[in-house]
Protein backbone atom coordinates (compact mmCIF):
# COMPACT_ATOMS: atom_id res chain seq x y z
CA UNK A 1 0.00 0.00 0.00
CA UNK A 2 2.91 2.33 0.90
CA UNK A 3 4.66 1.58 -2.45
CA UNK A 4 1.46 2.09 -4.24
CA UNK A 5 0.80 5.67 -2.54
CA UNK A 6 4.62 6.34 -3.23
CA UNK A 7 4.68 5.09 -7.31
CA UNK A 8 1.24 7.07 -7.81
CA UNK A 9 0.15 9.70 -5.45
CA UNK A 10 4.04 11.02 -4.37
CA UNK A 11 3.10 14.50 -3.49
CA UNK A 12 6.58 15.60 -3.23
CA UNK A 13 7.23 14.27 -6.40
CA UNK A 14 4.20 15.96 -7.64
CA UNK A 15 5.54 19.10 -6.22
CA UNK A 16 8.22 19.05 -8.30
CA UNK A 17 7.18 17.84 -11.34
CA UNK A 18 4.46 20.33 -11.36
CA UNK A 19 6.42 23.65 -13.03
CA UNK A 20 7.46 21.54 -15.91
CA UNK A 21 3.63 19.59 -16.00
CA UNK A 22 2.15 23.58 -16.22
CA UNK A 23 4.35 24.13 -19.25
CA UNK A 24 2.82 21.19 -20.74
CA UNK A 25 -0.44 22.34 -19.45
CA UNK A 26 0.15 25.26 -21.50
CA UNK A 27 0.98 23.57 -24.72
CA UNK A 28 -2.12 21.78 -24.39
CA UNK A 29 -4.36 24.46 -23.54
CA UNK A 30 -2.91 26.42 -27.12
CA UNK A 31 -2.83 23.42 -29.11
CA UNK A 32 -7.04 23.36 -27.99
CA UNK A 33 -7.24 26.76 -28.74
CA UNK A 34 -5.67 26.66 -32.32
CA UNK A 35 -7.22 23.14 -32.96
CA UNK A 36 -10.85 23.13 -31.90
CA UNK A 37 -12.21 25.94 -33.94
CA UNK A 38 -10.08 25.12 -36.83
CA UNK A 39 -12.08 21.69 -36.91
CA UNK A 40 -15.55 23.40 -35.86
CA UNK A 41 -14.88 25.42 -38.43
CA UNK A 42 -13.87 23.05 -40.67
CA UNK A 43 -16.43 20.58 -40.20
CA UNK A 44 -19.00 23.37 -40.72
CA UNK A 45 -17.41 23.69 -44.54
CA UNK A 46 -17.81 20.09 -45.23
CA UNK A 47 -20.98 19.56 -44.04
CA UNK A 48 -22.22 23.10 -46.60
CA UNK A 49 -20.24 21.12 -49.05
CA UNK A 50 -21.63 17.91 -48.98
CA UNK A 51 -25.19 19.27 -49.20
CA UNK A 52 -23.93 21.20 -52.72
CA UNK A 53 -26.54 19.58 -55.01
CA UNK A 54 -24.16 18.76 -57.49
CA UNK A 55 -23.69 14.91 -57.30
CA UNK A 56 -19.59 14.77 -58.21
CA UNK A 57 -19.08 17.31 -55.66
CA UNK A 58 -21.25 15.95 -53.20
CA UNK A 59 -19.28 12.48 -53.59
CA UNK A 60 -15.76 13.62 -53.57
CA UNK A 61 -16.89 15.19 -50.32
CA UNK A 62 -18.27 12.33 -49.29
CA UNK A 63 -15.17 10.07 -50.35
CA UNK A 64 -12.77 12.70 -48.43
CA UNK A 65 -14.88 12.52 -45.11
CA UNK A 66 -14.63 8.57 -45.29
CA UNK A 67 -11.19 8.67 -46.15
CA UNK A 68 -9.30 10.71 -43.09
CA UNK A 69 -12.20 9.18 -40.69
CA UNK A 70 -10.50 5.76 -41.81
CA UNK A 71 -7.08 7.16 -41.52
CA UNK A 72 -5.60 6.85 -37.58
CA UNK A 73 -5.02 10.46 -36.25
CA UNK A 74 -1.65 9.07 -35.29
CA UNK A 75 -0.82 7.82 -38.80
CA UNK A 76 -1.87 11.03 -40.23
CA UNK A 77 -0.21 13.41 -37.84
CA UNK A 78 3.54 11.41 -38.53
CA UNK A 79 2.76 11.53 -42.04
CA UNK A 80 2.47 15.54 -42.13
CA UNK A 81 5.34 16.02 -39.74
CA UNK A 82 7.63 13.39 -41.64
CA UNK A 83 6.26 12.70 -44.68
CA UNK A 84 5.32 16.01 -45.96
CA UNK A 85 8.99 17.40 -45.85
CA UNK A 86 9.76 14.91 -48.69
CA UNK A 87 7.44 17.09 -50.79
CA UNK A 88 9.18 20.06 -49.78
CA UNK A 89 7.01 20.97 -46.86
CA UNK A 90 8.54 21.36 -44.05
CA UNK A 91 6.20 22.41 -40.63
CA UNK A 92 6.82 23.25 -37.14
CA UNK A 93 5.39 20.53 -34.89
CA UNK A 94 2.44 22.90 -34.24
CA UNK A 95 1.61 23.42 -37.98
CA UNK A 96 1.73 19.91 -38.23
CA UNK A 97 -0.52 19.47 -35.57
CA UNK A 98 -3.07 22.18 -37.12
CA UNK A 99 -3.22 20.42 -39.90
CA UNK A 100 -3.24 16.70 -39.28
CA UNK A 101 -6.29 17.87 -36.70
CA UNK A 102 -7.85 19.69 -39.35
CA UNK A 103 -8.16 16.94 -41.84
CA UNK A 104 -8.96 14.84 -39.19
CA UNK A 105 -11.72 16.61 -37.01
CA UNK A 106 -13.32 18.64 -39.87
CA UNK A 107 -14.52 14.96 -41.03
CA UNK A 108 -15.95 13.98 -37.64
CA UNK A 109 -17.28 17.49 -36.76
CA UNK A 110 -18.39 17.61 -40.55
CA UNK A 111 -20.67 14.41 -40.07
CA UNK A 112 -21.88 15.93 -36.56
CA UNK A 113 -23.09 19.52 -38.15
CA UNK A 114 -24.80 17.20 -41.08
CA UNK A 115 -26.93 15.21 -38.70
CA UNK A 116 -27.97 18.45 -37.18
CA UNK A 117 -29.06 20.18 -40.37
CA UNK A 118 -30.38 17.23 -41.85
CA UNK A 119 -32.81 16.78 -37.98
CA UNK A 120 -34.55 20.45 -39.63
CA UNK A 121 -36.92 19.55 -41.81
CA UNK A 122 -38.14 20.75 -44.69
CA UNK A 123 -40.86 23.11 -43.87
CA UNK A 124 -38.28 25.11 -42.13
CA UNK A 125 -36.73 25.54 -45.62
CA UNK A 126 -39.80 26.48 -47.22
CA UNK A 127 -41.09 28.70 -44.53
CA UNK A 128 -37.90 30.56 -44.81
CA UNK A 129 -37.38 30.18 -48.67
CA UNK A 130 -40.98 31.49 -48.97
CA UNK A 131 -40.62 34.91 -47.30
CA UNK A 132 -37.27 35.88 -49.76
CA UNK A 133 -34.76 34.40 -47.54
CA UNK A 134 -31.86 33.62 -49.39
CA UNK A 135 -30.22 30.38 -49.37
CA UNK A 136 -27.30 31.67 -47.09
CA UNK A 137 -30.17 34.11 -45.09
CA UNK A 138 -31.81 30.72 -44.55
CA UNK A 139 -29.13 28.50 -43.56
CA UNK A 140 -27.76 31.12 -41.07
CA UNK A 141 -30.74 32.64 -39.58
CA UNK A 142 -33.22 29.61 -39.37
CA UNK A 143 -31.41 25.85 -40.09
CA UNK A 144 -27.73 26.26 -38.47
CA UNK A 145 -29.08 27.77 -35.37
CA UNK A 146 -31.73 24.83 -34.82
CA UNK A 147 -29.11 22.51 -35.98
CA UNK A 148 -26.75 22.95 -33.58
CA UNK A 149 -28.28 23.17 -30.95
CA UNK A 150 -30.11 19.95 -31.87
CA UNK A 151 -26.37 18.24 -32.18
CA UNK A 152 -25.17 20.08 -29.33
CA UNK A 153 -24.13 17.31 -27.14
CA UNK A 154 -22.67 15.58 -30.02
CA UNK A 155 -19.94 18.80 -30.92
CA UNK A 156 -18.87 18.78 -27.06
CA UNK A 157 -18.66 15.47 -26.57
CA UNK A 158 -16.19 15.16 -30.17
CA UNK A 159 -14.77 18.69 -28.80
CA UNK A 160 -14.17 16.29 -25.62
CA UNK A 161 -12.19 13.64 -28.24
CA UNK A 162 -10.02 16.35 -29.57
CA UNK A 163 -8.66 17.40 -26.46
CA UNK A 164 -7.81 13.61 -25.53
CA UNK A 165 -6.35 13.69 -29.15
CA UNK A 166 -4.18 16.29 -28.69
CA UNK A 167 -1.91 14.21 -26.21
CA UNK A 168 -0.72 12.70 -29.86
CA UNK A 169 1.18 15.53 -30.78
CA UNK A 170 3.93 13.57 -27.69
CA UNK A 171 4.74 11.64 -30.62
CA UNK A 172 6.54 14.56 -32.61
CA UNK A 173 8.04 16.01 -29.47
CA UNK A 174 5.50 19.07 -29.25
CA UNK A 175 6.02 19.45 -25.12
CA UNK A 176 2.27 18.94 -24.03
CA UNK A 177 1.03 17.83 -21.06
CA UNK A 178 1.13 14.29 -21.98
CA UNK A 179 5.05 14.46 -22.85
CA UNK A 180 5.73 16.82 -20.16
CA UNK A 181 4.31 14.75 -17.65
CA UNK A 182 6.69 11.82 -19.07
CA UNK A 183 9.14 13.33 -18.92
CA UNK A 184 8.95 14.09 -15.89
CA UNK A 185 7.93 10.23 -14.98
CA UNK A 186 11.69 9.41 -16.67
CA UNK A 187 13.52 12.06 -14.48
CA UNK A 188 12.05 10.77 -10.97
CA UNK A 189 11.59 7.27 -11.76
CA UNK A 190 7.91 7.77 -10.46
CA UNK A 191 4.78 7.66 -12.17
CA UNK A 192 2.89 10.81 -9.97
CA UNK A 193 3.93 13.05 -12.67
CA UNK A 194 1.66 11.09 -14.79
CA UNK A 195 -1.26 11.30 -12.35
CA UNK A 196 -1.03 14.89 -11.94
CA UNK A 197 -1.48 15.04 -15.78
CA UNK A 198 -4.38 13.23 -15.60
CA UNK A 199 -5.87 15.32 -12.66
CA UNK A 200 -5.56 17.90 -14.96
CA UNK A 201 -7.57 16.43 -17.89
CA UNK A 202 -10.01 15.70 -15.57
CA UNK A 203 -10.04 19.21 -14.60
CA UNK A 204 -10.35 20.17 -18.02
CA UNK A 205 -13.06 17.62 -19.48
CA UNK A 206 -15.10 17.02 -16.99
CA UNK A 207 -17.31 20.41 -16.87
CA UNK A 208 -17.56 19.34 -20.44
CA UNK A 209 -18.72 15.84 -19.82
CA UNK A 210 -20.86 16.67 -17.05
CA UNK A 211 -22.55 19.42 -19.67
CA UNK A 212 -22.92 16.97 -22.01
CA UNK A 213 -25.27 14.80 -19.47
CA UNK A 214 -27.35 17.79 -18.64
CA UNK A 215 -28.25 18.71 -22.09
CA UNK A 216 -28.79 15.03 -23.30
CA UNK A 217 -31.38 15.05 -20.53
CA UNK A 218 -32.87 18.30 -21.26
CA UNK A 219 -33.15 17.28 -25.04
CA UNK A 220 -34.90 13.96 -24.20
CA UNK A 221 -37.53 15.81 -21.66
CA UNK B 1 -59.90 46.88 -65.15
CA UNK B 2 -56.49 45.79 -63.73
CA UNK B 3 -55.31 41.99 -64.67
CA UNK B 4 -55.23 39.36 -62.37
CA UNK B 5 -52.42 39.35 -59.76
CA UNK B 6 -51.47 35.23 -60.50
CA UNK B 7 -52.32 34.19 -64.30
CA UNK B 8 -51.29 30.78 -64.60
CA UNK B 9 -50.84 29.25 -68.28
CA UNK B 10 -50.01 25.38 -69.02
CA UNK B 11 -48.13 24.58 -65.97
CA UNK B 12 -46.58 21.22 -65.99
CA UNK B 13 -44.98 19.45 -63.47
CA UNK B 14 -43.29 16.74 -62.91
CA UNK B 15 -41.49 14.16 -60.28
CA UNK B 16 -39.19 11.76 -62.06
CA UNK B 17 -41.58 10.26 -64.63
CA UNK B 18 -44.97 11.04 -63.09
CA UNK B 19 -46.70 14.26 -63.85
CA UNK B 20 -48.47 15.74 -61.15
CA UNK B 21 -49.42 19.12 -62.95
CA UNK B 22 -50.16 18.41 -66.32
CA UNK B 23 -51.19 21.73 -67.86
CA UNK B 24 -53.28 23.70 -65.28
CA UNK B 25 -54.32 27.47 -66.40
CA UNK B 26 -55.38 29.66 -63.48
CA UNK B 27 -56.00 33.10 -63.00
CA UNK B 28 -56.84 34.61 -60.13
CA UNK B 29 -58.14 38.20 -59.73
CA UNK B 30 -57.65 41.06 -57.35
CA UNK B 31 -59.34 40.58 -54.29
CA UNK B 32 -60.65 37.38 -55.30
CA UNK B 33 -60.51 34.29 -52.92
CA UNK B 34 -60.34 31.05 -55.18
CA UNK B 35 -60.31 28.22 -53.39
CA UNK B 36 -59.35 24.61 -54.34
CA UNK B 37 -60.72 21.20 -53.06
CA UNK B 38 -59.66 17.73 -54.79
CA UNK B 39 -58.06 14.42 -53.55
CA UNK B 40 -55.33 13.67 -52.25
CA UNK B 41 -52.58 13.31 -54.07
CA UNK B 42 -54.06 15.65 -57.05
CA UNK B 43 -51.35 18.02 -56.55
CA UNK B 44 -53.02 21.00 -55.00
CA UNK B 45 -49.97 21.40 -52.71
CA UNK B 46 -47.42 21.13 -55.83
CA UNK B 47 -49.44 24.01 -57.60
CA UNK B 48 -49.30 26.07 -54.72
CA UNK B 49 -45.40 25.52 -54.39
CA UNK B 50 -45.18 26.49 -58.10
CA UNK B 51 -46.57 29.50 -57.50
CA UNK B 52 -43.77 30.58 -55.96
CA UNK B 53 -41.24 28.36 -57.21
CA UNK B 54 -40.59 26.73 -54.11
CA UNK B 55 -41.41 23.65 -56.95
CA UNK B 56 -39.48 24.36 -60.32
CA UNK B 57 -42.01 23.69 -62.93
CA UNK B 58 -41.62 21.80 -65.77
CA UNK B 59 -43.28 23.98 -68.06
CA UNK B 60 -45.62 26.77 -68.19
CA UNK B 61 -45.77 30.53 -67.49
CA UNK B 62 -46.80 32.31 -63.80
CA UNK B 63 -46.93 35.58 -63.39
CA UNK B 64 -47.65 37.55 -60.32
CA UNK B 65 -49.10 41.06 -60.54
CA UNK B 66 -47.31 41.15 -64.17
CA UNK B 67 -43.85 39.75 -63.39
CA UNK B 68 -43.01 36.44 -65.33
CA UNK B 69 -41.43 34.43 -62.06
CA UNK B 70 -40.04 31.95 -64.86
CA UNK B 71 -38.34 34.89 -66.68
CA UNK B 72 -34.57 33.82 -65.67
CA UNK B 73 -34.16 38.06 -65.18
CA UNK B 74 -36.34 38.05 -62.39
CA UNK B 75 -35.05 38.14 -58.73
CA UNK B 76 -37.09 35.39 -57.56
CA UNK B 77 -36.16 36.25 -53.64
CA UNK B 78 -37.55 39.89 -54.15
CA UNK B 79 -40.99 38.62 -56.03
CA UNK B 80 -41.05 35.49 -53.02
CA UNK B 81 -42.08 38.43 -50.33
CA UNK B 82 -45.29 39.38 -52.57
CA UNK B 83 -46.58 36.12 -52.73
CA UNK B 84 -47.48 35.42 -48.49
CA UNK B 85 -47.61 31.12 -48.25
CA UNK B 86 -49.08 29.89 -45.08
CA UNK B 87 -48.71 25.93 -44.43
CA UNK B 88 -50.43 23.02 -43.03
CA UNK B 89 -47.77 22.67 -40.47
CA UNK B 90 -47.40 26.09 -39.80
CA UNK B 91 -43.34 25.78 -40.04
CA UNK B 92 -43.13 28.48 -37.71
CA UNK B 93 -39.25 28.96 -36.69
CA UNK B 94 -39.23 27.01 -32.91
CA UNK B 95 -35.70 29.12 -31.78
CA UNK B 96 -37.68 32.36 -32.38
CA UNK B 97 -39.70 34.29 -30.72
CA UNK B 98 -42.70 35.03 -32.23
CA UNK B 99 -42.30 38.82 -32.75
CA UNK B 100 -38.56 37.42 -34.50
CA UNK B 101 -40.57 34.95 -36.58
CA UNK B 102 -42.86 37.63 -38.09
CA UNK B 103 -39.57 40.47 -38.26
CA UNK B 104 -36.83 38.02 -39.50
CA UNK B 105 -37.40 38.58 -42.90
CA UNK B 106 -38.63 42.14 -42.57
CA UNK B 107 -35.19 42.39 -42.03
CA UNK B 108 -33.16 40.12 -44.10
CA UNK B 109 -35.06 40.69 -47.46
CA UNK B 110 -36.60 43.98 -46.84
CA UNK B 111 -33.67 45.22 -45.01
CA UNK B 112 -35.58 47.34 -42.03
CA UNK B 113 -33.63 48.49 -39.63
CA UNK B 114 -34.39 46.04 -36.11
CA UNK B 115 -36.90 48.65 -34.93
CA UNK B 116 -38.46 49.36 -37.70
CA UNK B 117 -38.88 45.41 -38.33
CA UNK B 118 -40.34 44.91 -35.15
CA UNK B 119 -42.70 48.09 -34.94
CA UNK B 120 -43.98 46.16 -38.38
CA UNK B 121 -44.17 42.73 -36.81
CA UNK B 122 -46.26 44.07 -34.08
CA UNK B 123 -48.66 45.77 -36.05
CA UNK B 124 -49.21 42.09 -38.17
CA UNK B 125 -49.46 40.28 -35.05
CA UNK B 126 -52.41 42.93 -34.06
CA UNK B 127 -53.42 41.91 -37.37
CA UNK B 128 -53.81 38.21 -36.05
CA UNK B 129 -54.80 38.90 -32.25
CA UNK B 130 -51.66 38.26 -30.66
CA UNK B 131 -50.34 41.51 -30.19
CA UNK B 132 -49.67 39.88 -26.44
CA UNK B 133 -47.89 37.00 -27.81
CA UNK B 134 -45.39 38.41 -29.38
CA UNK B 135 -42.67 37.46 -26.71
CA UNK B 136 -44.10 33.74 -26.59
CA UNK B 137 -42.19 31.10 -28.28
CA UNK B 138 -43.86 28.79 -30.83
CA UNK B 139 -43.48 25.76 -28.30
CA UNK B 140 -46.00 28.10 -25.85
CA UNK B 141 -48.42 28.46 -28.12
CA UNK B 142 -51.41 26.65 -29.09
CA UNK B 143 -51.89 25.33 -32.68
CA UNK B 144 -54.09 27.78 -33.71
CA UNK B 145 -52.00 31.04 -32.20
CA UNK B 146 -48.72 29.44 -34.16
CA UNK B 147 -50.83 29.27 -37.51
CA UNK B 148 -51.61 32.69 -36.68
CA UNK B 149 -48.21 33.81 -36.32
CA UNK B 150 -47.92 32.37 -39.47
CA UNK B 151 -50.19 33.85 -41.22
CA UNK B 152 -48.80 37.38 -39.81
CA UNK B 153 -44.97 36.47 -40.86
CA UNK B 154 -46.26 36.30 -44.30
CA UNK B 155 -48.94 39.33 -44.11
CA UNK B 156 -46.01 41.42 -42.43
CA UNK B 157 -43.82 41.65 -45.76
CA UNK B 158 -47.18 42.95 -47.41
CA UNK B 159 -47.99 40.36 -49.84
CA UNK B 160 -50.26 41.36 -53.36
CA UNK B 161 -51.47 37.41 -53.09
CA UNK B 162 -51.41 34.93 -50.17
CA UNK B 163 -51.40 31.39 -50.86
CA UNK B 164 -52.84 28.57 -47.89
CA UNK B 165 -52.18 25.35 -48.32
CA UNK B 166 -54.69 23.46 -45.58
CA UNK B 167 -53.95 26.06 -43.01
CA UNK B 168 -56.43 24.33 -40.54
CA UNK B 169 -56.15 20.94 -41.18
CA UNK B 170 -53.56 19.89 -38.27
CA UNK B 171 -55.20 21.66 -35.96
CA UNK B 172 -57.97 20.52 -32.98
CA UNK B 173 -61.65 21.62 -34.55
CA UNK B 174 -61.64 23.83 -31.54
CA UNK B 175 -58.83 26.12 -33.16
CA UNK B 176 -59.86 25.99 -36.60
CA UNK B 177 -62.18 28.44 -35.56
CA UNK B 178 -59.95 31.32 -35.03
CA UNK B 179 -57.54 31.09 -37.97
CA UNK B 180 -60.54 31.02 -40.11
CA UNK B 181 -61.73 34.26 -38.64
CA UNK B 182 -58.15 35.58 -39.18
CA UNK B 183 -58.92 34.72 -43.39
CA UNK B 184 -62.52 35.45 -43.41
CA UNK B 185 -61.18 39.52 -42.06
CA UNK B 186 -58.41 39.15 -44.62
CA UNK B 187 -60.66 39.05 -46.74
CA UNK B 188 -62.70 41.39 -45.90
CA UNK B 189 -59.45 43.76 -46.14
CA UNK B 190 -59.48 43.18 -49.74
CA UNK B 191 -56.67 40.46 -49.98
CA UNK B 192 -55.98 38.16 -53.12
CA UNK B 193 -55.76 34.57 -51.66
CA UNK B 194 -55.94 31.30 -53.06
CA UNK B 195 -57.00 28.24 -50.85
CA UNK B 196 -56.50 24.82 -50.62
CA UNK B 197 -58.55 23.40 -48.02
CA UNK B 198 -61.70 21.34 -47.30
CA UNK B 199 -63.41 23.69 -45.23
CA UNK B 200 -66.84 23.51 -47.16
CA UNK B 201 -68.29 26.08 -44.77
CA UNK B 202 -65.90 28.44 -45.01
CA UNK B 203 -66.04 28.03 -48.40
CA UNK B 204 -69.38 28.77 -48.77
CA UNK B 205 -69.34 31.74 -47.35
CA UNK B 206 -66.01 33.35 -48.06
CA UNK B 207 -64.75 32.14 -51.43
CA UNK B 208 -65.50 33.32 -55.01
CA UNK B 209 -64.76 30.71 -56.53
CA UNK B 210 -64.19 26.67 -55.92
CA UNK B 211 -61.73 24.59 -58.36
CA UNK B 212 -61.83 20.89 -58.24
CA UNK B 213 -58.62 19.43 -59.25
CA UNK B 214 -57.76 15.75 -60.28
CA UNK B 215 -55.07 14.08 -61.24
CA UNK B 216 -52.72 17.08 -62.24
CA UNK B 217 -56.01 18.75 -64.03
CA UNK B 218 -58.41 21.03 -63.30
CA UNK B 219 -61.83 19.51 -63.84
CA UNK B 220 -64.01 21.82 -62.94
CA UNK B 221 -64.60 25.30 -61.38
CA UNK B 222 -67.54 27.51 -60.33
CA UNK B 223 -68.86 29.55 -57.93
CA UNK B 224 -69.25 27.53 -54.16
CA UNK B 225 -72.96 27.44 -53.98
CA UNK B 226 -73.05 25.88 -57.74
CA UNK B 227 -69.93 23.09 -57.09
CA UNK B 228 -71.39 22.07 -53.80
CA UNK B 229 -74.92 21.83 -54.61
CA UNK B 230 -74.78 20.57 -58.37
CA UNK B 231 -71.35 20.24 -59.46
CA UNK B 232 -71.85 19.34 -63.52
CA UNK B 233 -68.52 16.73 -63.42
CA UNK B 234 -69.20 13.17 -62.62
CA UNK B 235 -65.96 13.56 -60.61
CA UNK B 236 -66.80 16.32 -58.66
CA UNK B 237 -69.77 15.14 -57.47
CA UNK B 238 -68.23 11.63 -56.38
CA UNK B 239 -65.51 13.30 -53.89
CA UNK B 240 -68.14 16.22 -52.98
CA UNK B 241 -70.42 13.15 -51.45
CA UNK B 242 -67.91 11.62 -50.02
CA UNK B 243 -66.78 14.93 -48.46
CA UNK B 244 -70.32 15.96 -47.12
CA UNK B 245 -70.68 12.17 -45.54
N1 LIG C 1 -40.96 16.29 -53.61
C1 LIG C 1 -41.66 15.29 -54.20
N2 LIG C 1 -41.01 14.25 -54.77
C2 LIG C 1 -41.69 13.28 -55.37
N3 LIG C 1 -43.02 13.21 -55.47
C3 LIG C 1 -43.74 14.21 -54.92
C4 LIG C 1 -43.08 15.30 -54.26
N4 LIG C 1 -44.05 16.13 -53.81
C5 LIG C 1 -45.22 15.59 -54.17
N5 LIG C 1 -45.04 14.44 -54.85
C6 LIG C 1 -46.11 13.59 -55.43
O1 LIG C 1 -46.91 14.42 -56.24
C7 LIG C 1 -48.27 14.06 -56.14
C8 LIG C 1 -49.08 15.28 -55.79
O2 LIG C 1 -48.71 15.72 -54.50
P1 LIG C 1 -49.37 16.96 -53.79
O3 LIG C 1 -48.74 17.07 -52.46
O4 LIG C 1 -49.32 18.12 -54.69
O5 LIG C 1 -50.88 16.48 -53.64
P2 LIG C 1 -52.03 17.15 -52.80
O6 LIG C 1 -53.18 17.31 -53.74
O7 LIG C 1 -51.55 18.35 -52.10
O8 LIG C 1 -52.38 16.00 -51.77
P3 LIG C 1 -52.84 16.11 -50.25
O9 LIG C 1 -54.31 16.41 -50.26
O10 LIG C 1 -52.58 14.75 -49.70
O11 LIG C 1 -52.03 17.17 -49.61
C9 LIG C 1 -48.35 12.97 -55.10
O12 LIG C 1 -48.47 11.74 -55.78
C10 LIG C 1 -47.05 13.06 -54.37
O13 LIG C 1 -46.64 11.78 -53.96
MG1 LIG D 1 -51.20 18.82 -50.06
Amino acid sequence: MEALLNQFFNLDIMARALPLVLTGLKQTLLLCIVVIPLGLAGGLLVALLSLVPWRVFRWATILAIDFFRAVPPLVLLIFVYSGLPFAGIRLTPLAAVAVAFLLNNSSYYGEVYRAGIESVGRGQWDAARSTGLTLTQTLRNVVLPQAIRNVLPDLISNTVEVVKLTSLASVIALPELLYSADMARSLTFNTSPIVLAAGFYLLMLWPLVRLVSRLERRIAS
Amino acid sequence: MTGPILDIRGLRKSFGHVEVLRGIDLAVKPQELVFIIGPSGSGKSTLLRCCNRLEEPNAGTILVDGVDLMDRRTNINAMRRHIGMVFQSFNLYPHLSALSNVSLALRKVVKKSRAEAEALALTALERVGLREKAKSYPSELSGGQQQRVAIARALALEPTIMLFDEPTSALDPELVGSVLGVMRELKQDGMTMLVVSHEMRFARDAADRVIFMDHGLIVEEAPPSQIFTSPREPRTRTFIAELTR
